[in-house]
């Protein structure tokens, strides 16, 4: 079934959401993959706070190529979700309600889901032409010095995603 | 002997880096095209069509086929007769990949240490194979490699016993694990015999032959088109969510092995198997 969500969302949403829906998602999301999850990790052990307000956001597991003069970003499909789960589940404890990536996740992870009503999208791997087409707005807003492990904040509109695991435990992949 | 200056295998790198990322090879796209007027899953052929758009996207306004450019693979066969002038020939190579993946907008993707993480922000080193081969020709092939996909790369060291029937579940299995997160329609590439190191090439070199290109060798052709078969009614298909397309080609190479061996690599490639070949 097409769906079309505005992110940020709140667990309401995610409550509404089934594995198998296609969706289109428009507003905020923000960008982190591996070193900044990493880093975002630290700051928590430190007891620092993240570099944005995690609640109800939705987090899109990307490293975006260069932009060209005139455009808002480089090429910007998913990257492997997998890579996050060790530190995914205590960003959902923390409130995150959203997940764009592509790939299998692990139990840890789909128990966080349920526990704290979490949706987790696949973007089409290798699409990242495409779905650039869909971002209208790209900002670094924190560990610029990690490059494209940079966390960004993009605006985007009608991006196209999969519901692939739902809160209420059902994915896709199986 | 030929004089090959080293700043033409420069020049040559660093153009075809862009071109790769941003179009593929007509083989690949006739995968692309054929998959989706094949493909009876409605959500399969709905990413195939997806990536055909992409395609056009990426050659049409220059962005990346994907973000993930990789890390830069480079065969160099290199005829005995070449006498390389003006400088350093891997120095020349990275030269290559360093102005090719600026120049490009291409993603750097290389960390200076597999521990300590820096990125290097050039993309360099490439990872570099060199061949000696007869003549006076250098044969420059390049293949950026994404990590997602390679993440999901195998070497079983099977004993002989396994014969073909291990080498296939090998193949079946690495393909089954990478699932959805190779990108499917995938590439397999696959190397049997030689030492660990060996095959492990073998099966890098398989990904940039011509997918629809078959081995000469009677019994690898036909154990390529059956595991192709096989691999195709997996239902993992195009981002692993069914379908019939889940590998666009499976590409063998072998060579002689020890009598106590049968290594075999998988090297999984996705539906953006980037390879181009120049000859100076
Ligand atoms: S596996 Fe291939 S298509 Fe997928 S993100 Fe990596 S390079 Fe791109």
């Amino acid at each position: 079934m097409d769906k079309y969500i505005e992110v940020p969302f709140d667990k309401s949403v995610s409550d509404s959401l089934n594995a198998g829906d296609y969706v289109y998602l428009t507003g905020t999301v923000y960008v982190a993959r591996d070193a900044a999850h990493k880093r975002m990790m630290e700051s928590l052990d430190q007891g620092r706070e993240l570099p944005f307000d995690i609640k109800d956001q939705t987090i899109y597991y990307m490293g975006p190529s260069p932009k060209r003069e005139g455009k808002v970003i480089g090429s910007a499909g998913p990257t492997t979700a997998s890579r996050m789960d060790k530190y995914a589940p205590r960003l959902m404890d923390m409130g995150m309600t959203g997940m764009i990536g592509k790939g299998k996740r692990t139990n840890e992870v789909a128990e966080a889901m349920h526990r704290n009503k979490v949706t987790y999208f696949a973007a089409v791997g290798g699409a990242g032409a495409l779905l650039s087409k869909c971002i209208t707005s790209s900002e670094i807003i924190a560990y610029e010095d990690l490059g494209t492990e940079a966390i960004r904040k993009l605006e985007v509109k009608d991006f196209p995603a999969i519901v692939v695991m739902d809160c209420h435990g059902n994915c896709l992949y199986n | 002997m030929r004089e090959v200056s080293v700043e033409a295998v420069t020049d040559a790198i660093e153009e075809m880096c862009i071109k790769v990322c941003h179009e593929l090879s007509d083989d690949m796209k006739a995968c692309l095209f054929n998959a989706y007027d094949n493909e009876t899953s409605e959500l399969g052929k709905k990413i195939l069509g997806q990536l055909k758009e992409n395609l056009e996207i990426a050659k049409e306004e220059m962005i990346p086929v994907c973000q993930d450019t990789g890390m830069a693979v480079v065969f160099l066969k290199v005829g005995q007769e070449v006498h390389f002038t003006g400088g350093n020939i891997t120095d020349a190579v990275n030269e290559g990949v360093r102005r090719g993946y600026t120049k490009g907008y291409l993603r750097k993707s290389v960390v200076s240490d597999p521990i300590e993480r820096i990125n290097t922000k050039d993309n360099t080193p490439a990872v570099i194979h060199y061949e000696i081969v007869p003549g006076d020709k250098v044969t420059i092939t390049v293949a950026p490699k994404g990590f997602g996909s390679e993440n999901m790369s195998r070497v079983f060291m099977l004993k002989p016993a396994d014969g073909i029937e291990g080498v296939k579940k090998a193949i079946l299995t690495a393909v089954s694990d990478a699932g959805p997160n190779a990108c499917p329609p995938m590439v397999v590439g696959v190397g049997i015999g030689g030492t660990f190191e060996k095959c492990a090439i073998m099966a890098k070199e398989a990904l940039t032959r011509p997918a629809g290109e078959h081995s000469s060798i009677g019994y690898v052709k036909d154990l390529e088109e059956e595991m192709l078969e096989k691999i195709n009614g997996l239902n993992i298909g195009p981002a692993g969510l069914g379908g019939r397309t889940t590998a666009f080609a499976v590409n063998i190479n072998t060579y002689p092995t020890h009598i106590a061996g049968l290594p075999v690599a998988v090297n999984i490639c996705c539906h953006v198997n980037r390879h181009i070949q120049w000859e100076i």
